[in-house]
């Protein structure tokens, strides 16, 4: 099932300074209950967002109208925790396509690219700047360019590339999927799966 | 060529190198549940294709089951639908399938290796983290988002690039009141919720060989808090006899040939590893978590680090230590607490509930405490009465509950009050995972135990 296709994204983006942003932060599982990939995005950050009364808590930066975008940008062991690809999809539904961090935990990190958010790994120096930068001038954007592998401030003529296999890159690039890719070789697995023992 | 073990299991089950990018790996055995499996079915309907192997596939009902009551309808409207839709895939699908009054209904995890579904060598995965607790058996287990669930449901395969691979060595043996939650626990606050990040762990040393088969499943189960994607330890003679004789184990010549193939799978002197650590086991005492991530651990007796002597951003730490409502430079010891939960995937075995009742035999529960005892499967649950554990529990005043993943992740029924202290025995203490605006500290089933009968942390080395 292809999905967006992700080429270059320019985009004033929303700073989440905090280290460690586990996906029950992103995603509490009491909102894991649906059986359909929808309204997701409602729940982001539930409990950081959200007062227990379901008012707005005014100082989380999602509720802080100077900032907006379609880029997150996430303090160091970004994703930790839990497997729930459901943090991955709340994040594209509330409007992100790209999540840029020092550290990515490998589950989280691999559920963004298999349904199209592209996560981006840049050094805590790099990291640092696109914060000061933001909180001096919100309205300031980023590049992300997937074909150069690079992520940039074009205003301050600033940027550092990053790294992403191929085949990964080349799924975003063209918005294929993972699962048309191995449909397109079931006879070489099922030809495997007549010589395992299990 | 030297091999690992890792090595040898993830290279026998590569159908293809895709060029420049990760291996298509085929996976023996895919268990799934309620939470993340409904939507893969769903993009299986959307692309009009049927299960590729339905006998390779497993499901239980788990995350969502209520712990109490099992034999009455699921109240919450929501987890009742869940539970409808793995019950109505299956069926259409042809998979085995566990639900709730099912006498093999259990925690995933738990029930995996119970039947023997979980063997030596296998590729195992599952759309939940903690599965690399089949890495206990010498299996690759690791955890899987949805989109993953569904190319394994049509294809038996992922795609994933080969992870490095690190080796943890702890020789010795451990103290009494030293369990394997502890050594595990220890690891993680050495290296951190990130520090095995990248990384497929193999255990190795005397420490894990001298472990019971559920200690090494409480030790792999944690892997995943230290950022790795999985841990597996060798298997040896314990491990088959614990699978030998279980329902999805081979039998007679099988199991011969079976077990001529298992016997290989170590590792071999001088193989690569990316990275290789040592611990030293005398190091190791009962530990605690302090604050909201697993990595935020210390020994019992030791005082909460104070916020120049960690790594982590001082804002963070900071954070973290305020959501518990705890100082740095503190002792946990004689912390008032208000809740006890001994199971979850991580400790919910019949090992965990004899060290519980080790420590609350002849004691009575604390007034202040309200505990919650989830057998991890109707086997645990089975061993609990016949072993006469229940009679130990009911003199001292608490009760057992029915098998599921309850309190552990606060998707069913049982979840723990705002601003509470549960010292829990499962996997994680991130800010609410127990409950909004929970309070988490997690332990080894000793030290939940004299929590429960004292009320407070208590350093259960105290009440032998």
């Amino acid at each position: 099932m292809a999905y967006d296709k992700f080429t270059t994204l320019k985009s004033t983006c929303i700073p989440l300074p905090i280290e460690n942003v586990d996906t029950d932060q992103i995603i509490p599982a009491r909102f894991l209950k649906a059986t359909k990939r929808k309204g997701f995005g409602l729940n982001l950050f539930r409990d950081w967002r959200y007062n227990s009364d379901n008012s707005l808590k005014k100082d989380f930066v999602l509720n802080n109208p100077t900032f907006k975008g379609r880029i997150l940008i996430g303090g160091k062991n970004f994703g930790s925790g839990s497997s729930r690809e459901h943090a991955a999809w709340s994040i594209y539904d509330y409007g992100f396509r790209c999540v840029i961090s020092s550290f990515f935990a490998d589950i989280f990190s691999a559920n963004c690219l298999n349904i199209g958010v592209l996560p981006v790994q840049v050094s805590e120096n790099f990291l640092n700047t696109i914060f000061e930068n933001i909180y001096d001038n919100p309205d300031i954007e980023i590049l992300v360019d997937l074909p150069n592998q690079s992520v940039s401030i074009p205003e301050l003529s600033l940027n550092e590339s990053f790294i992403i296999n191929e085949y990964k890159k080349n799924n975003m690039l063209n918005g294929y999927d993972d699962i048309d890719y191995l449909i397109g070789m079931k006879n070489s697995i099922t030809d495997f799966a007549s010589k395992t023992p299990l | 060529m030297s091999s690992t073990l890792f090595d040898k299991v993830w290279d026998s089950h590569i159908v293809s190198k895709i060029t420049n990018g990760p291996d298509v790996l085929f996976i023996d055995r895919h268990m799934i549940h309620e939470v993340t499996s409904p939507v893969a079915f769903l993009g299986l309907k959307n692309r009009g294709i049927k299960v590729l192997y339905p006998e390779k596939t497993f499901a239980t009902a788990d995350h969502n089951t209520p712990t109490i009551n099992q034999h009455l309808p699921v109240q919450d409207e929501l987890s009742a639908n869940q539970l409808k839709v793995l019950e109505e895939n299956s069926k259409e699908h042809g998979i085995s399938y566990w639900g709730l009054g099912h006498e093999k209904n259990g925690i995933v995890h738990v029930v995996g290796p119970e039947y023997g579904i979980t063997q030596p060598g296998a590729t195992i995965v599952c759309g939940d983290s903690h599965t690399s607790t089949h890495g206990a058996f010498g299996a690759i287990a690791f955890g899987i988002g949805t989109s993953e669930v569904e190319m394994v449901l049509s294809t038996q395969c992922v795609i994933q690039p080969k992870p490095k691979k690190m080796r943890i060595n702890i020789n010795g043996s451990l103290e009494k009141g030293v369990t394997p939650k502890d050594v595990a626990l220890y690891i993680i606050s050495k290296l951190s919720t990130a520090g095995a990040t990248g990384y497929f762990v193999e255990y190795s040393g005397d420490v894990f060989s001298q472990m019971s088969m559920e200690g090494r499943m409480t030790v792999c189960n944690l892997s995943i808090e230290m950022g790795a994607r999985g841990g597996m330890i060798a298997p040896d003679k314990k491990t088959f006899e614990y699978i030998k004789d279980k329902e999805f184990t081979p039998k007679a010549e099988k199991w011969d040939k079976a077990m001529r193939y298992w016997k290989t799978l170590k590792t071999d002197p001088n193989a690569f590893f990316d990275k290789e650590i040592s611990f030293n086991s005398n190091d190791i005492t009962p530990m605690i978590t302090y604050g909201t991530n697993p990595g935020m651990g210390m020994g019992i007796l030791n005082d909460i680090p104070k916020v120049e002597n960690q790594n982590s951003a001082s804002k963070s730490y900071l954070k973290s230590l305020n959501y518990m409502n705890y100082s740095e430079g503190e002792s946990m010891l004689g912390k008032q607490i208000d809740f006890v939960f001994l199971g979850s995937c991580t400790n919910g075995r019949i090992e965990d509930f004899r060290d519980f009742a080790k420590i609350i035999k002849g004691r009575k529960k604390a007034n202040n405490v309200t505990a919650w005892l989830v057998p991890g499967s109707h086997q645990v649950e089975k061993a609990i009465k016949e072993e006469g554990i229940l009679d130990t529990l009911k003199e001292s005043g608490f009760e057992l509950r029915e098998p599921g993943c309850s309190a552990c992740l606060a998707m069913n029924d049982d979840k723990i009050p705002k601003g509470k202290y549960a010292v829990s025995t499962s996997n994680r203490n991130f800010e609410g995972r127990q409950g909004p605006g929970s309070r988490t500290i997690l332990a080894s089933p000793l030290v939940a135990a004299a929590a429960a009968v004292t009320g407070k942390i208590t350093d259960p080395r105290t009440l032998f």
